[in-house]
């Protein structure tokens, strides 16, 4: 399904409303339908892919973005609602010459086979450890309860998070 | 999924979001977390004129003590604030649901007020708050009304609100005595629709409860308050005896349906053993102390 919604339908009678909402640090202004969900804007609208589209029920977490700081999953919550806010995708965890530690913690610990749940288990382990630099295994696996990965078993992805988090807190991984 | 079309608006005061619901009637639906209307909208189970995001709308953010000992939750409080919360110590059977509700990622956004008004029956926190006797405060083109939870709830996903009103608080009204409780739910995986839940909020003086509540979720199309339960424990001592009367009182209040989570006979096990388990949590806590 490909819809283009920056300008409004030419010919039909379909209210659109503008928005202003800073992505990745860059304010960006897009005029859309409301019904346009926040993974519909990230990806067709901004061309932001990073942030997967799973199962598109609320389940699987692929699709989680940060907004305003809170992991939240972006196929459940309209574009619309995202005025005035702040989204933060993949695409903004690295700079070109580095990666994020949580990233490069997944590479050291093979916490990805497929990678699609990838993007939504980053921003849920961002959000973890911004607000805990050193959680227990139980709390990586409470918080990263509402991510759902078929590949892994787990294992893997909660030893990345750990080698983020002692990397981060400048600690020899 | 698109949701089918709809006009949107998000007003800044509640006064604005009123008169928008006024305007729609029963055409408009509120937004708040999202988290249960957004599907839907999706799935095109719901599909109103108007969607009223009362998202800007100040000073609803907020769950906290009133002089009176009550707590106050606003419709704006999201499930993660009540987690992370401590003024739950008072409210031990919130704070042992507060973590059980979907998953992390739902609960930074979805609220509890928003969560009791889609009135699933398989919904936490409408059995919570209906063991704690908690009531909805809504305002509306009549003014301002306090509804008791147990008649909060006509129905599966049928809150009593009238068409234009706006549910915009929770009370949970205080406790007189030693509270203690705990909300238990089986699922098969984070996130799942309970398979069944128990809510059991009592209060002690001493070792004598003084006041039961118990709820059940998911093993009936309305909210399940389990009165027989409660009877057999109200002024009586929590002994071994009354816990198991108890138990069995509530699973036989259970009015569960065979599905893929359980048949019937399961749930009502499962009941049984939730009301058991939480009420020997409260047996063998050290005198004083919640359970």
């Amino acid at each position: 399904m490909t819809v283009v919604h920056e300008e409004p339908t030419a010919g039909a009678d379909v209210p659109t409303r503008r928005i202003r909402v800073t992505v990745n640090g860059v304010t960006k202004t897009v005029e859309l339908e409301p019904r346009v969900l926040l993974v519909h804007l990230l990806r067709q609208a901004l061309g932001l892919t990073g942030t997967h589209m799973g199962c598109d029920t609320t389940n699987c977490g692929a699709c989680t973005v940060l907004v305003d700081g809170r992991p939240t999953k972006s196929c459940t919550m309209l574009a619309v609602q995202a005025d005035g806010h702040e989204v933060r995708t993949v695409e903004g965890m690295s700079t070109p010459s580095e990666l994020h530690p949580l990233q490069e913690g997944f590479k050291e610990e093979h916490g990805l086979q497929c990678g699609f749940c990838t993007p939504g288990m980053l921003m849920s382990a961002k959000a973890l450890l911004e607000n805990n630099p050193d959680p227990t295994e139980d709390e990586i696996r409470w918080a990263l309860s509402g991510n759902l990965c078929r590949c892994t078993g787990y294992q893997n992805i909660v030893k990345a998070v750990q080698w983020a988090a002692h990397k981060m807190r400048g600690e020899q991984a | 999924m698109y949701p089918p079309r709809f006009a949107y608006e998000a007003p800044r005061s509640l006064d604005q979001a009123q008169a928008l619901l006024a305007e729609y009637g029963d055409e408009a639906k509120v937004l708040a977390g999202g988290q249960s209307l957004v599907p839907l909208l999706k799935l095109r189970f719901a599909a109103p004129a108007m969607l009223v995001d009362i998202n800007n709308v100040p000073d609803l953010e907020y769950h906290r003590t009133a002089s009176d000992g009550s707590l106050r939750v606003g419709a704006l409080c999201r499930h993660a604030d009540l987690e992370r919360s401590t003024l739950l110590a008072q409210f031990p059977v919130m704070a042992s649901a507060a973590p059980l509700v979907a998953d992390p990622v739902v609960r930074h956004r979805g609220t509890l007020v928003g969560s009791v008004c889609h009135a699933d029956p398989q919904g936490d926190w409408s059995a919570v708050l209906l063991a704690l006797d908690a009531s909805i405060v809504a305002v509306g083109p009549e003014g301002r009304r306090t509804i008791p939870m147990a008649e909060f709830v006509l129905g599966p996903f049928t809150p009593a609100l009238r068409p234009g009103e706006i549910a915009i608080e929770a009370v949970i009204p205080p406790p007189q005595h030693q509270p203690a409780g705990s909300y238990f739910k089986l699922e098969r995986r984070v996130g799942d629709f309970a398979t069944a839940g128990a809510a059991v909020a009592v209060e002690m003086d001493g070792s004598r409860v003084t006041r039961a509540g118990i709820a059940l979720t998911g093993v009936g199309t309305l909210g399940t308050r389990a009165t027989a339960a409660e009877e057999a424990l109200t002024g009586h001592e929590l002994t071994d005896g009354s816990i198991a009367e108890a138990a069995d009182a509530a699973a036989e209040s259970a009015n569960p349906q065979s599905d893929h989570r359980g048949s019937a006979q399961f749930k009502r096990h499962v009941v049984r053993t939730f009301v058991s388990r939480a009420l020997h949590r409260v047996l063998d806590a050290p005198a004083g102390k919640a359970a």
